[in-house]
């Protein structure tokens, strides 16, 4: 369908931006639009106000800041997938991004807006969650940063209020020699995942002594598997430790039943451990 | 009815002013304002391609952009591939190689190997295929339109 009908506007500065979130009654931020305009054409989403943010070229960057990577929340994530930076001290954004939808889409959506977006389902919030990653959030009241725990809230949903955006995420980088795994079922390539796993080791003298493994889509928000990564660095086995994501309450619908999406989370899980601990130094 | 709102750019090299509603797609304004047909519409969700065309270079679905936003911008449809009457060596190949039936996908599809084979021009069967994931053409089976970017790229290659 067509989208219904709302006022256009198009800040030239983050400050305008904010100050155009802060008056106009139900007003919706507009970033690479990969998510919300499809919702607009479907009517899922009726908003008397569009605050388009693709003018506030001030948002969109990769930069090294210490131990992190920080990405500005309009970077494109064709950007992000064609980063030397991104490919050398952030190795699991680099290969998950390339599931992300298709070149085509990522030559406009944004990490930003898949972020505040929340798809249970999306690679960038499962990403995120894996690296512990920091969202800087602005609104003409002030800033804050939050954790992942923090900014998900569930479906769809996340701690963001209307008068506020997304501008950065600092991802920190794991150490060099780590191995990273992402893997995810998806019934075509550029699809949504059913359920999708990213895991992170970091090994020394035959043991891990640090772990991180997270599985997407199988609850409201990506999910952080705790029990998982402390199975791994109490010198159990992969598949052990996989076994863990087979009790978890999963989402479940008449195309994807919850024991379904369990079953994928055990063995994505244990495919992406395969995959990050056959890449990392020992 | 809101107000109207004065977009002007340039497609194919050529600029345009017109006034239009805020909530009209790119993929609307180009066929229903600028008469530029070759781009098609199929889904309205970013899902099919067939309106996919080059926004600032860089292929992008104009159903999931807003005539608004391309004011000042610059973009190039699949009228703007040929130069005249000469085809460009993408749609040669696609000819010679039958690289479509029904032709509702093609526009987008060329856009995108356009894009594929501008930034890889040894871009092998795999890279092809993972292109026109973004596509979907329900005549060919794909066959015939990969076989047309190999084609095209070889003899992209071959004149450089």
């Amino acid at each position: 369908m067509k989208p219904p009908r709302f006022t256009y506007h198009c800040p030239g500065s983050l400050g305008e931006a904010l100050d155009l979130l802060a008056t106009l009654p139900n007003a919706r931020p507009l970033a690479g639009g990969q998510s919300l305009m499809p919702m607009l054409n479907f009517r899922l989403a009726s908003p008397d106000h569009l605050v388009d943010l693709n003018a506030l070229e001030e948002l969109a960057f990769i930069r090294e800041d210490g131990d992190a990577v920080v990405i500005g929340a309009l970077t494109r994530q064709r950007d992000i997938e064609n980063s030397a930076l991104v490919a050398r001290r952030l190795p699991l954004m680099a290969e998950a991004i390339r599931l992300v939808g298709h070149r085509q889409t990522r030559n406009r959506g944004t990490l930003g807006g898949s972020l505040a977006h929340f798809d249970p389902s999306a690679e960038l919030p499962a990403v995120a969650t894996a690296l512990d990653a920091e969202v800087r959030i602005a609104s003409k009241r002030g800033e804050r940063t939050l954790g992942m725990a923090q900014f998900g809230r569930g479906l769809l949903s996340t701690a963001l209020e209307s008068d506020e955006i997304v501008t950065e995420v600092r991802l920190p980088a794991w150490p060099q020699g780590h191995g990273h795994g992402f893997q995810e079922f998806a019934r075509r390539h550029g699809d949504f995942a059913v359920v999708s796993a990213a895991a992170l080791v970091v090994r020394s003298k035959g043991a891990v002594t640090r772990a991180s493994l997270t599985l997407g889509g199988i609850a409201p928000a990506p999910l952080r598997m705790a029990q998982a990564e402390a199975i791994l660095q109490a010198r159990g086995t992969l598949a052990q430790a996989a076994e863990a994501c087979g009790s978890i309450e999963a989402l479940g619908d008449a195309t994807y039943p919850a024991w379904y999406r369990r079953k994928l989370a055990v063995s994505l899980a244990r495919r992406a451990l395969e995959q990050a601990m056959g890449r990392a130094a020992s | 009815m809101s107000a109207l709102r004065t977009v002007r750019l340039i497609v194919n090299g050529k600029p345009y002013a017109r006034e239009v509603e805020d909530r009209m797609t790119l993929a609307d304004f180009l066929r229903h304002e600028l008469g530029l047909t070759g781009t098609h519409v199929g889904c309205e969700h970013g899902v099919c391609g067939a309106c996919t065309v080059l926004y600032e270079g860089r292929t992008a679905r104009s159903c999931l952009m807003l005539a608004a936003q391309a004011d000042g911008r610059s973009l190039t449809t699949v009228e703007g591939l040929a130069q005249g009457e000469e085809l460009s060596e993408l749609q040669k190949a696609f000819w010679d190689k039958h690289g479509l039936q029904c032709g509702f996908c093609t526009p987008g599809v060329l856009m995108t190997l356009t894009e594929l084979l501008r930034e890889s021009p040894d871009a092998d069967e795999r890279q092809v295929r993972d292109a026109l994931s973004g596509h979907l053409c329900r005549c060919t089976g794909y066959q015939n339109i990969v076989a047309a970017a190999l084609e095209a790229a070889a003899r992209m290659r071959g004149k450089a």
